[in-house]
């Protein structure tokens, strides 16, 4: 069966209309024999048959007008009609084994401080793409920059009104950004709530005030008062391991492990390392890896591996002065603690009144994992802990 | 001596303004050879030699309606269409105030608005058919006016010149081609650049006339020119006119004649210096005398010496404004 | 609004500016009487006669150098090259008379004229009718090259065209002179030259086109589309000098990069917008920027296969856009 299709009659010609048929259903044409008359705007032409052979089904009728390679009729013949094979695709070129990374995926990896290798790919043979990196940003837990889509071009910034010359714009860091960021979220998320217990650190200050030289010297780095509270800390944790979780749309996550975040303030901000693994150190431990992130996060060499996986944040705001404070969770962890400055007070024991070194401890928490009751349960046990070091106690 | 000025309509102050201006374009072109080998200058295109052709055809044109789309020898031909020797030296010395092109062309690049001269470039010929065009236009506006253009007889080889003078022919413009034949294109000659008899034989390819002068008699080519002028304002089209003159020197300072041509031939050319034979009519006729001769030649000297102080003091463009006229100033 | 195809909307903007100004002509072979071998001025000899749409002889300089001259001395002539591929003789007074006029002479003298072309294949045009000659006339400081792509472009451009003050090289795709329609309005709209558009947006991956490459490309985007990949193409439409901030935005939006033209590769449009990408945009790449163009021979045959092996088809397309779009 041939099929007959409406031509191109003349250069940048798309469409014909048949204006006449010469032939009907059942006529004998032979080859060339005009079909039809066909009208375009350039030219009007008669349509030649290019086989020999019966008018089988006139498809397309008289006055319409039909696109150029439209079928228009059917004529029976005795030769088969064979399309054209397509020509074979060219072969699939072989993908690159290796893990390159795009300038967009590190650029925005750096400015947001990713860690690639956590990151999945779903380019081609599993690279990972720019789409790729801004989506783990956007569900991301751990750092939560903004996903700033540049579809905007010229998005104006708010100018803050600068009423006298006096005031003067700071523009924002990316790292300011970020804690700002996480600030936000944290409220916005976890219902705060507070609570505080003051402990009677008497002895071990003077248990301090006695090790500290020799300490120094010796180790080369100064013993404060921070790796002891720590301490305390992580035991109390391990009696009551529902301070140590956090909140998830699945579950309350107790996590096993307890890894204690520590703030650590530099001029421009604050950076929170991680003491991995903190129930398996002594308080020389705790302390050497104290010292170990202060001075990584002084020289900025923190990586993110420094900055991830905490379990529980302690808050050293006393070192500033602070005799309470209500400090922000570090989402997803449930309860942040500061300790704040020990301060000599007139304290009552015995109906005597006496001057004792008093520390106070300021529990924020997650209201949706924890309540008054744990937490207060909690507190007593780490101010017992702390209560009880002074001479005899074990640092290494 | 036949007064002939007089016949073809000429004033004796007008072919006294003939002498000067034929005798300012010399003494401009001689100040700007002596500038160039004494290293002031880095280029000249020369007109020794043709002036007469050229003062001689201007002066058949009105400055005040035509328009002139000249080739770069046509150093006579703009002066009289207000060209100064300030305007001639500020070129050669490629300063800012330069009309031409503000220093960004080489001289003899002629064109300026105010002067009725349309800008031209480098390539050869290229200005015949925008000569075409100029009166296409000018008569579709209804204007009266008649377009001048010019080239060597190597250019009326181009293609543009076929091609202009056929859309001119077809179109029955007020146009005139005036063809310079000085014998030489550079250091080729006219045996092997033409094969016809005559350049003005040409025309009859394209449908209008032909028709050969003495390149050496300003009034000559005055007579010649006006006629074509007058028939072209009368809407009877264009005409090819083939001026026979010579090039006194080389092409231009980056030539060396004594390569192509012999001493004898440009001795004996000199022997027919239009400038002097023009002189000599003129005291003939009683419009020039010794003393009236040395106050023109003063007064062109002044004003060459003034223009040459003037132009060499005159400051350079800003290399910063290489950026500019692009396009229209205001899209950038 | 109407629905007029390509070559219809140059027949408008023709004479809408013809009535609107008297010093805008026509000149060409076979643009009076016959009204244009493609019919682009038909019907304007009828209407504003053998003065205002002039039948040249058959000579593309003279052609180019008259308008140049009538354009100088202030008229607005359009003067059309009958097939872009013999725009080649014509190409001195294009390139060192239109071009640099304004510029050697310092702002005293100025170019206003339009040069028209018919260009691109698939019309079985072979060497001689199917050429894209843009690359050469792509950078020539002085002129402007402008390739419209919609109906609405090509109104809006060819107006714009006619009233800038500067030589402007009007390139018409010849296989969408019929093939594409669109919606026109009858207001006095221009669209400026120098700007490209953004016709299409998506964050996956960024298409530069032009011609019927643009018609092509769009095409794939929608079948794209449907497989959940979304396109942003921008329409270049100004060749030369092109819009690099638009460019520069709309690389930097997606990170991949793919540009399409019918042209050659080697030297074509696409190795400046690479470049430019390249200068401005490297930390925003996400992929290395992709060219697909014409095979660097001299022209598409005439032999059917060896025409569609040349030409670029929506298919071809639509496989190189899935493969960035995969990376």
């Amino acid at each position: 069966m041939e099929k007959i299709v409406m031509p191109q009659l003349g250069e940048s010609v798309t469409e014909g209309t048949i204006s006449k048929w010469l032939v009907r259903v059942g006529d004998q044409v032979s080859r060339y024999d005009p079909l039809c008359e066909v009208s375009t705007d350039k030219v009007n032409a008669e349509v030649p048959s290019t086989v020999a052979g019966r008018i089988s089904k006139i498809v397309v009728a008289e006055g319409e007008t039909v696109a150029v390679g439209t079928l228009i009729c059917y004529i029976e013949t005795v030769r088969e009609t064979t399309d054209q094979p397509i020509a074979p695709q060219s072969p699939q070129e072989t993908q690159e084994t290796k893990q390159r990374y795009s300038p967009a995926v590190l650029r925005i990896a750096q400015d947001h401080q990713i860690d690639l290798s956590k990151v999945t790919g779903t380019g081609a043979g599993g690279r990972i793409t720019r789409k790729d990196v801004l989506a783990y940003l956007e569900g991301s837990s751990e750092t939560n920059a903004s996903v700033e889509d540049q579809d905007s071009p010229t998005s104006q910034e708010q100018v803050p009104t600068i009423s006298s010359i006096k005031d003067q714009v700071i523009p924002i860091s990316p790292v300011r950004k970020t804690i700002a960021e996480r600030m936000v979220q944290s409220k916005q998320e976890a219902p705060h709530a507070w609570m505080v217990m003051e402990a009677d650190v008497t002895n071990l200050v003077a248990f301090r005030e006695r090790k500290k030289i020799e300490f120094k010297q010796r180790e080369g780095f100064s013993l404060t008062y921070l790796p002891f509270f720590i301490k305390a800390i992580v035991e109390a944790l391990k009696e009551y391991p529902m301070i140590n979780s956090e909140w998830t749309e699945q579950g309350i996550v107790m996590k096993k492990e307890v890894h204690i975040s520590i703030a650590v303030a530099r001029e421009d901000a604050l950076f929170v390392p991680v003491i991995r693994d903190a129930d398996q150190k002594s308080i020389y431990g705790i302390a050497r890896e104290i010292d170990q992130l202060v001075r990584k996060t002084r020289e900025g060499k923190l990586t993110v591996a420094d900055l991830s996986g905490g379990t529980f944040t302690v808050n050293n705001t006393g070192a500033f002065g602070s005799v309470l404070s209500a400090p922000i969770l570090n989402p997803p962890q449930a309860a942040i603690l500061s300790v704040e400055k020990i301060i000599k007070k007139p304290v009552v024991i015995d109906n005597m009144i006496a001057i004792r070194d008093q520390v106070n401890l300021c529990l924020s928490l997650d209201h949706r994992v924890l309540d008054g009751l744990i937490c207060g349960r909690f507190l007593q046990s780490v101010k017992r802990r702390i209560e009880s070091y002074g001479e005899g106690t074990e640092i290494f | 001596m036949e007064n002939k000025h007089r016949a073809l309509g000429l004033s004796d102050q007008q072919v006294l303004d003939m002498y000067y201006y034929m005798l300012m374009a010399r003494r401009v072109d001689e100040r700007m050879w002596l500038l160039n080998r004494s290293g002031k200058i880095p280029f000249v295109i020369s007109c020794q030699g043709q002036e007469a052709a050229q003062v001689g055809a201007a002066f058949a044109f009105d400055r005040t309606k035509d328009f002139i789309c000249p080739y770069y020898r046509d150093m006579g031909v703009v002066a009289v269409f207000g060209m100064t020797a300030r305007d001639f030296l500020l070129s050669a010395f490629a300063k800012a105030e330069d009309p031409n092109s503000g220093g960004r062309q080489m001289p003899s690049h002629f064109g300026g608005k105010k002067y009725r001269i349309l800008t031209g470039s480098s390539p050869v010929t290229t200005q015949l058919p925008h000569a075409v065009g100029m009166a296409l236009a000018g008569r579709m506006e209804g204007k009266d006016l008649v377009v001048y253009t010019s080239f060597g007889e190597g250019s009326s080889n181009q293609g543009d010149f076929h091609e202009g003078a056929n859309f001119a022919g077809v179109h029955k413009l007020p146009v005139i081609l005036f063809c310079q034949n000085n014998k030489y294109a550079i250091s080729v000659p006219l045996s092997k650049q033409v094969a016809c008899e005559s350049i003005a034989d040409r025309a009859i390819g394209y449908g209008f006339p032909g028709v050969r002068v003495n390149g050496n008699d300003p009034l000559e080519v005055y007579r010649v020119m006006k006629q074509a002028v007058d028939r072209a304002r009368a809407g009877d089209g264009p005409t090819l006119i083939e001026a026979e003159t010579y090039r006194l020197v080389p092409h231009s300072s980056d030539d060396d004649d004594r390569a192509y041509r012999s001493r004898e031939e440009v001795e004996e050319a000199k022997n027919k210096d239009p400038i002097p034979l023009f002189a000599n009519y003129l005291k003939a006729v009683g419009v020039l005398n010794e003393k009236k001769e040395r106050e023109i030649s003063e007064k062109v000297m002044d004003e060459v010496n003034e223009a040459t102080i003037y132009a060499e003091k005159a400051p350079y463009p800003s290399p910063e404004s290489t950026l500019l006229h692009v396009y229209e100033e205001k899209q950038k | 609004m109407a629905m007029i195809s390509y070559i219809e909307a140059v027949t408008q903007a023709l004479r809408e500016e013809m009535l609107r100004d008297q010093r805008v002509f026509i000149l060409g072979e076979d643009v009076g009487v016959r009204g244009g071998v493609f019919r682009a001025t038909a019907g304007l000899y009828e209407e504003f006669g053998e003065s205002r749409v002039i039948d040249a002889p058959l000579a593309e300089s003279a052609i180019a150098g008259v308008a140049i001259g009538a354009a100088a001395y202030g008229m607005r002539p359009i003067a059309e090259m009958q097939f872009a591929d013999f725009i080649m003789t014509a190409v001195n007074q294009i390139v060192n008379e239109a071009a640099k006029m304004r510029y050697r002479s310092n702002g005293d003298w100025n170019c206003p004229v339009v040069i028209r072309a018919p260009y691109g294949g698939g019309v079985h045009g072979a060497l001689y009718h199917s050429q894209s000659i843009e690359a050469m006339f792509c950078n020539v400081p002085g002129l402007k090259v402008v390739a419209p792509s919609t109906p609405y472009d090509v109104k809006g451009l060819l107006r714009s065209a006619i009233h800038d003050n500067d030589p402007v090289l009007f390139l018409e795709h010849k296989r969408c002179y019929r093939l594409i329609k669109g919606e026109v309005p009858d207001t006095d709209y221009t669209v400026p030259i120098g700007k490209a558009e953004i016709k299409r947006d998506g964050s996956d991956l960024t298409v530069f086109a032009y011609g019927l490459m643009f018609h092509y490309v769009m095409q794939a985007a929608e079948k794209l589309a449907l497989e959940g990949v979304q396109t942003q193409v921008v329409d270049v439409r100004t060749l030369y000098p092109l819009d690099r901030e638009t460019i520069i935005a709309a690389a930097k939006s997606t990170g991949k990069v793919l540009i399409v033209h019918e042209d050659n590769k080697e030297g074509g449009l696409g190795s400046e917008i690479s470049a430019v990408i390249a200068e401005e945009c490297l930390f925003d790449l996400d992929a290395p920027i992709k060219r697909l163009c014409g095979p660097d021979v001299p022209a598409m045959p005439y032999s059917p296969p060896m025409e569609k092996f040349f030409m670029l088809g929506p298919d071809k397309i639509y496989l190189a856009m899935k493969e960035l779009a995969e990376f």
